[in-house]
């Protein structure tokens, strides 16, 4: 059962609201909810939260022989289904709009960026390759799953580390993360999508980082993913209102901005993981 | 005094004019002399002083409609006389045009779709659609009930709810010392506020979020320094 749009008195208060530059949740219009992120045991297990939003990530390693059109480049697949566990907006089986729309955003931002170096997954060529599969899984939908769901996979990618391999002509040996230290993977850049909403009204101001309610009753989504080089990877808007040239500039200024921030986040907390990690090297 | 339960544990409730209240179930045996009270879901079992009413209190997201709640619900339909209303449960509540005071069969309420009401539950079946009524059924007045207009609609779990319901609880009076608020608390997790300023709607349903046990469940004095940061 799909619930139904808004109510009349949540949707004139939110506009209301926003008119006045306040958000429900005490944020200013150009301000994220500090992702938190949550690593598991296993390297490449994160949770990421923003605000109620939380999507678990889940990168795996195994070895498989290459297709013979790309008999040097690693493989990565990513796995994304939203369930009903999500909101009951979702239903089992047939994916809704909204879960083609982030999977193709998700293979874009974290596959077809060139994130990660896949030739460096080359183990023996033509033979063995790593295949990497990435699994998201989202756990709760308070609005923006995309971007939830986008940071989760590149910090899975980043947290995510591979046995070392070693080849001795054609024999491969793989060594035991107790016997030599895993290795990370080869990572170019860290691209970061950021979502921004668009209302009718041209007396309210773009959002970013919408809430489930800002979404629903917004005119228009504009996701933008970038890292904090200043390289645009994708810009994705799909219908809803008009933009001008100038205005989408100035969004992606502001979303460079934040993808510095995010970085700095991201690295901090990857860095504070490692440090409680046990590594032995022998 | 209570003790935790899981679904199926039985309970030795006896008494000569037992009620049972959430969480609980006759198991009925036809061969059983006495029919066994037994858990239908997991939490603190209590009852009352002198063991009559018994019941389990938990925590949860997902609203169950019971009969004498009163809900808060979002029409999404209208059907011949009546509406369908958006309760939180699994399926929609039907609710009469005609139950609804002072209405007559040539004065209708007129809601549209989307409009916010706030209604008693009058039947919670298993295997029917909840029905809501918004007048008291023996004195045909509204005591509150029918549309609500304005505000803002702030949704909760269903134990939060119950403890704004309760007069001892500190939030709403904590709210209430700083500026005039209205406040309508249903049992399906949903509540509606109004104020002055959209600033203070926020504060409400920032600090209701806070305070929330699936939240933040922050304590009295936590809550009051919150309240102090929000500016209202």
């Amino acid at each position: 059962m799909r619930p139904p749009s808004p109510s009349i008195p949540e949707k004139e208060f939110l506009f209301h609201s926003l008119k006045e530059s306040l958000r429900l949740d005490g944020r200013l219009a150009m301000e994220i909810r500090t992702p938190v992120l949550t690593f598991g045991a296993e390297l490449g297990w994160v949770e990421c939260a923003l605000g109620k939003t939380r999507v678990l990530a889940q990168v795996e390693g195994k070895m498989v022989k290459p297709p013979p059109e790309r008999p040097f480049e690693g493989l990565i697949t990513i796995h994304s289904e939203i369930s009903p566990m999500a909101s009951t907006e979702y239903e089992p089986g047939r994916p809704s709009d909204e879960e083609v729309t982030i999977t193709r955003m998700l293979d874009k931002v974290l596959k077809r960026s060139d994130a990660v170096d896949k030739e460096s997954l080359c183990i023996l060529a033509g033979q063995r390759v790593w295949h990497l599969r990435l699994t998201l899984h989202f756990l709760s939908d308070a609005g923006n799953m995309l971007d939830c769901a986008c940071l989760a996979g590149m910090v899975a990618l980043k947290h995510f580390r591979r046995p070392d391999v070693e080849v001795v002509g054609d024999e491969v040996t793989v060594h035991e993360p107790t016997e030599r230290a895993p290795i990370p993977l080869a990572i170019h850049h860290t691209p970061f999508c950021f979502t921004f909403a668009f209302f009718h009204d041209p007396a309210i101001p773009p959002i970013l980082d919408p809430t489930q309610l800002e979404q629903r009753l917004s005119a228009g989504l504009l996701s933008v993913a970038l890292n904090p080089q200043r390289e645009l990877c994708v810009l994705q808007k799909l219908g809803g209102v008009p933009l001008d040239t100038d205005e989408v500039v100035k969004i992606v200024n502001i979303a460079v901005e934040k993808a510095r921030d995010l970085n700095s986040i991201v690295n901090v907390r990857l860095k504070e993981d490692w440090a409680v990690r046990k590594v032995e090297v022998r | 005094m209570s003790a935790t339960v899981l679904p199926g544990t039985t309970v030795p409730a006896q008494h000569v004019n037992l009620k049972l209240g959430p969480g609980l179930t006759q198991n009925s045996r036809t061969n059983d002399a006495s029919p066994s009270i037994v858990t239908t879901r997991a939490g603190s079992l209590n009852h009352s002083s002198n063991g009559s009413k018994w019941w389990v209190e938990s925590n949860s997201r997902r609203y169950v409609p019971a009969p004498q709640e009163s809900v808060i619900g979002v029409i999404v339909q209208k059907v011949g006389d009546g509406f369908r209303v958006d309760i939180g449960s699994a399926h929609y509540a039907s609710l009469d045009g005609l139950a609804f005071e002072g209405a007559t069969k040539r004065n209708k309420p007129n809601l549209k779709i989307g409009c916010l009401v706030y209604a008693r539950v009058s039947l919670a079946h298993k295997d029917m659609d909840p029905e809501l009524e918004c007048f008291d059924a023996q004195t045909r007045k509204a005591e509150g009930f029918g549309e609500v207009k304005g505000g803002f609609l702030v949704r909760c779990s269903l134990k939060m709810c119950r403890d704004l319901l309760d007069p001892k609880h500190f939030l709403l009076p904590l709210l209430g010392a700083r500026f005039p608020l209205e406040a309508a608390v249903g049992m399906n997790g949903r509540v509606w506020v109004s104020a002055k300023v959209p600033k203070q709607i926020i504060a409400i349903s920032r600090c209701i979020e806070a305070v929330d046990p699936d939240g933040g469940g922050m304590e009295e004095i936590d809550a009051k320094a919150f309240l102090g940061t929000l500016d209202v």
